[in-house]
């Protein structure tokens, strides 16, 4: 168990600790800036924060988690551990494992808005009201609606909005001649980004690639853009004739799909031995791509659907357990991370953007700088139709994936019949749905209780 | 070669030391109880129990699941295949290894390394060579053996996708099977080989005869090991074939890491024991050794 | 030597070779993936000689934070993990070997079936009680759990070697006046050294190359296999082998060292 003891008598006054810690980061902060003290030089402490804990399932790439500890973390007033988990599962499992033994070493999580609906309990969260106020209105405020994420359908701030991301699509330029007749790459739609892959098996072979791995997010394509985008909803229209139009396209774009796609889990690997050469993936998955070889590749927003551009916005989110051993210093860790400095270097270091206003660093490579290019479209396109990540589901999370990539498994490999598959796994959505009483979310229309299969 | 009894001193012997073998195997048990026994319980209640109420909701999931039905088969073909194929390549290996050659050492320390090798490592080295754009399609253009690259890992190929798996699973795990051999030769008195060439007998007769079966307990040893250990396989198997094709234990890790069901993960591993266990007792049952065979 | 006889050294040496180049031809690629510059990782056709070298990924790989704090705990682990099993287990090994008292078939079969239960869904209930008794994130807490692992082996392991050596040397030992203790220590003992060195550079290989369970039970004090999941899961393909290679370069080592004692096992025989 980390050893937090700072030995210092002065934390025994009763002062407010944390108008000390404030005063502590400021004037340290001051001071080191003019020079005049080096950090370490400030007493036998840590840093006014002391030693806190930060634990995330994200940033787990070694040039990202190095970005984090050298670049996001600089101006920090206090030693942080930072680890990162090396997957979902076993972020899942420790904090499943400190809350039911009631006692843990973190002190911050970073985690998406995915992992906090999935807790068995919320409130193994500190609220975080006190942080959140600060960050509600002003130049650098955090939008409303990202912040009501952070609430999970409470008044209760569970988890502060830190980063965001979403999926594009991707491109390596030797196949832009291929664009059927009259394609805006900007603007696509399914029938013309089908028609471009199947001009591209003709010259180079099946060169679409989707993340179809187990650790590969291809489920998020279906929830977040395929589905949506044919039928206008996701839970609610789950079985009807638009849905299973989606499904349809599906088996066509799979016909001109790398086999190897149920390999692939970050597309950036693929694309840049070039096994692939269209690809679909979180920005974060295509980052080294564009980093590498930024003049080999463009990036572009997802296709355009019969119901609109349905794209999925991902958020990450601080929080604090209530078993932290730390907690003023898990609050600042906090608010460095939001702070305008460090948000504006988030793009640069570790491939996801800010959440707070304002603009982009002026560091971000040519690369990066496309890519946002390509998220602003897509998040402003008049068509737009964010659909979000699930909410209120807890632990059935993962049963949910499971039905979409049930269903693909069922008609697009196995080739069953699209509307018996589709009929048969609403049985299973509708299970998930009614066990957790889960309201229905973006896009589909507000809900009365459990969110109800149509 | 009948052992030159002495039954007095042997009743004598048994006598006096009769409580010793439970005191020497009372550290093992104790240790395994605390350290396996009681967790093993814990989480094979998971798969009986739900929130707390007995019921065989995972078991139903687990068996019904779509994919359920190509990983006991897969598991199966992987361990019909596979184990007899690397026992007859360790064999080889162990033999070559204890034989008179030159650089016996240099060959003892590379037949050993795929050990030095865990899975995750393994899958990662066979999926580059297997990939579309990896090392083996490198080589055969190189030779014309092929023009453009070939598509190994299409999950539409059934048996093509096994192969690479066994490929790459004998590759990794053979060596673990050779050590116990090496060891077991050891104890073989090269004048056993010695005595059955004097009498005329080849070389393939005299490791049928007299070779293999004083190899017997290392064999024994060895088969359970490996059976067992091959009823787990699932790292390498995700590396290379990703989604393309299934085994139990795959099936395990992923209800338990990407679905978040630990019960059903569960249900999987106590079928993995089961299975284990059934397959124990047959190799038990039919490599019994008798001490009788191993004294002269 | 007669031709046929030449012949067959020579097909002898030929099988060693082919199955020799078998065995490297896969480490060499990795080694050379490690050391690559990150572009020629990804060409194709893949490069098969070291034209296009680079320490870069290596070298920011090892000097990310705490890969050399993961790799001595890595060792610690290892040595603990065999240290404990051997002790533990050769006794019982030497017990299944030389009596056949009751129960002796039920519990080898009950040992081995310990093996038997994948170790990845046992990591749960194991870190819930780890966290309870204060040695979660622990050299100890993974050590324990890799000896559960390992204990089969050795216990096999073991029971097979002492069953090699033939009764008669215990027994001849004793009637010349040695207790049994003794004539174990004296006579038994180097005997089965090559064994027991083979049982305990197994179980060392198996607690240094456990990624699954070490994942789970550790945070912050990370084995090396631990630490390097979250590259080989999350990482682009140059890191991939970078890790997977530096997983395997400590193990080269280990067993270089260690042949030499196993080559001393030639050529004995046991009378």
């Amino acid at each position: 168990m980390a050893d937090h003891d700072d030995g210092n008598p002065l934390w025994d006054a009763s002062i407010d600790r944390r108008e000390l810690l404030k005063r502590g980061a400021v004037a340290g902060g001051a001071l080191a800036a003019a020079g005049v003290l080096p950090r370490h030089a400030f007493g036998a402490l840590p840093g006014a924060a002391g030693n806190v804990t930060f634990y995330s399932n994200q940033l787990a790439q070694v040039a990202e988690s190095e970005a984090f500890r050298k670049t996001l973390l600089q101006g920090f007033d206090g030693k942080v551990d930072a680890i990162f988990a090396a997957s979902d599962a076993e972020f899942d499992t420790r904090v499943r494992t400190e809350a039911r033994a009631n006692k843990g070493t973190v002190d911050v999580l970073g985690a998406l808005h995915g992992n906090y609906t999935t807790l068995e309990d919320k409130n193994y969260l500190l609220d975080l009201s006190d942080i959140a106020k600060d960050f509600t209105t002003g130049k650098y405020a955090i939008a409303k609606n990202l912040m009501t994420l952070g609430k999970l359908g409470t008044n209760k701030q569970y988890y502060m909005p830190w980063m965001q991301a979403t999926y594009l699509m991707a491109a390596n330029k030797k196949v832009l001649p291929l664009l059927p007749k009259g394609a805006k790459i900007n603007r696509l739609t399914y029938g013309q980004l089908n028609q471009w892959a199947k001009n591209i098996e003709a010259k180079n072979g099946k060169r679409l690639g989707f993340p179809a791995s187990s650790n590969g997010l291809i489920h998020r394509f279906f929830q977040g853009f395929l589905v949506p985008a044919f039928s206008g909803g996701v839970v609610t229209t789950f079985k009807t004739p638009q849905a299973a139009a989606g499904w349809t396209w599906m088996k066509g774009a799979w016909s001109h799909t790398h086999p190897q796609s149920l390999t692939y889990g970050f597309m950036q690997d693929p694309l840049l031995s070039e096994e692939v050469l269209l690809a679909f993936d979180h920005v974060a998955r295509l980052k080294n791509a564009l980093e590498l070889r930024a003049n080999d590749f463009v990036v572009f927003p997802a296709p355009t659907g019969p119901k609109g551009l349905a794209y999925m916005p991902v958020l990450a989110g601080l929080a604090i357990p209530k078993t932290a051993s730390n907690i003023p210093g898990a609050k600042a860790l906090i608010r460095h991370l939001l702070s305008r400095s460090t948000q504006a270097k988030t793009l640069s270091s570790v491939g996801f953007y800010p959440v707070v206003a304002g603009r982009l660093s002026k560091r971000v490579s040519s690369g990066l700088r496309a890519e946002a290019n390509a998220v602003k479209i897509q998040q402003t396109s008049p068509k737009a139709l964010p659909s979000l990540l699930p909410i209120g589901l807890g632990g059935e999370g993962g049963n949910f994936n499971t039905v979409y990539r049930n269903a693909f498994t069922r008609i697009v490999i196995k080739g069953e019949p699209t509307t018996a598959v589709l009929a048969d796994e609403a049985a299973n959505l509708q299970a998930i749905m009614d066990k957790t009483g889960a309201p229905c979310w973006k896009p589909d229309p507000p809900s009365n209780g459990a969110c109800k299969v149509k | 070669m009948a052992s030159v009894a002495q039954p007095a001193a042997q009743a004598r012997r048994a006598r006096r030391w009769e409580g010793l073998p439970y005191w020497l195997v009372l550290p093992t048990l104790a240790y395994l109880v605390i350290f396996f026994a009681w967790p093993t319980i814990q989480a094979f209640g998971l798969a009986f129990r739900e929130d707390g109420v007995w019921t065989l909701d995972a078991f139903d999931t687990m068996v019904n699941d779509l994919r359920f039905k190509e990983a006991l088969r897969v598991t199966l073909i992987l361990i019909v295949v596979i184990i007899p194929l690397q026992f007859a390549l360790a064999v080889a290996m162990a033999l070559l290894v204890n034989a008179q050659l030159r650089a016996r050492g240099f060959f003892l320390y590379v037949f050993l390394l795929p050990l030095a090798i865990s899975d995750l490592a393994a899958g990662i080295v066979w999926s580059s060579i297997f990939t579309e754009r990896g090392y083996l399609n490198t080589v055969l253009e190189k030779l014309g053996i092929i023009d453009t690259p070939y598509i190994w890992l299409d999950f539409q190929k059934e048996s093509l996708l096994l192969f690479t798996i066994v490929v790459a699973e004998i590759w990794r795990s053979t060596a673990l099977l050779m050590i116990i051999l090496v060891a077991g030769l050891q104890g073989i008195p090269k004048e056993f080989n010695e005595a059955a060439g004097v009498f005329g007998a080849g070389f393939w007769q005299r490791l049928w005869h007299v070779t293999l079966p004083m190899l017997k307990p290392s064999i024994q040893v060895a088969l359970l090991l490996r059976v067992i250990l091959a009823f787990e396989v699932f790292a390498t198997v995700i590396a290379i074939a990703g989604e393309g094709t299934t085994t139990l234990a795959a099936e395990a890790y992923r209800w338990e890491n990407t679905n978040q069901d630990e019960n059903v993960a569960a249900a999987y591993a106590s079928l993995i024991l089961v299975l284990s266990l059934v397959s124990a007792g047959i190799i038990l049952r039919f490599l019994r050794t008798r001490k009788e065979q191993l004294l002269r | 030597m007669t031709a046929r006889a030449a012949l067959g050294r020579i097909g002898v040496h030929l099988a060693a070779i082919l199955l020799a180049l078998w065995v490297l031809i896969p480490i060499y690629f990795i080694t050379l993936a490690a050391f690559s510059t990150q572009e020629s990782v990804y060409q194709y056709p893949k490069a098969l000689l070291p034209t296009d070298l680079s320490t870069d990924t290596m070298s920011f790989f090892l000097h990310s934070e705490g890969i050399v704090p993961s790799l001595q705990r890595s060792v610690i682990v290892a040595l603990l993990t065999l240290v404990i099993s051997l002790g533990i287990g050769t006794p019982a090994g030497y017990a299944l070997a030389r009596f056949s008292f009751r129960g002796a078939d039920t519990f080898r079969l009950s040992v081995v079936g310990t093996r038997a239960f994948p170790i990845v869904i046992l990591s749960i209930p194991l870190a819930v009680t780890f966290v309870r008794w204060g040695i979660d994130d622990t050299v100890y807490g993974v050590a324990f759990a890799h000896t559960a692992l390992a204990l089969p082996f050795a216990v096999l392991v073991t029971s097979s070697v002492f069953a090699g050596i033939s009764v008669e040397l215990e027994e001849a030992a004793m009637t010349l006046g040695c207790s049994r203790a003794s004539a174990i220590a004296r006579v038994i003992l180097p005997l089965a050294l090559p064994g027991l060195a083979a049982a305990a550079i197994f179980v060392f290989i198996i607690s240094w190359n456990e990624v699954f369970a070490a994942a789970i039970l550790t945070l912050q004090h990370r084995t090396l296999p631990a630490q390097v999941l979250a590259v080989l899961n999350a990482s682009p393909l140059p890191f991939k082998f970078a890790g997977g290679f530096f997983l395997l370069a400590p193990s080269l080592i280990v067993i270089l060292i260690i042949r030499k004692y196993l080559f001393n096992m030639w050529g004995r025989v046991v009378k």
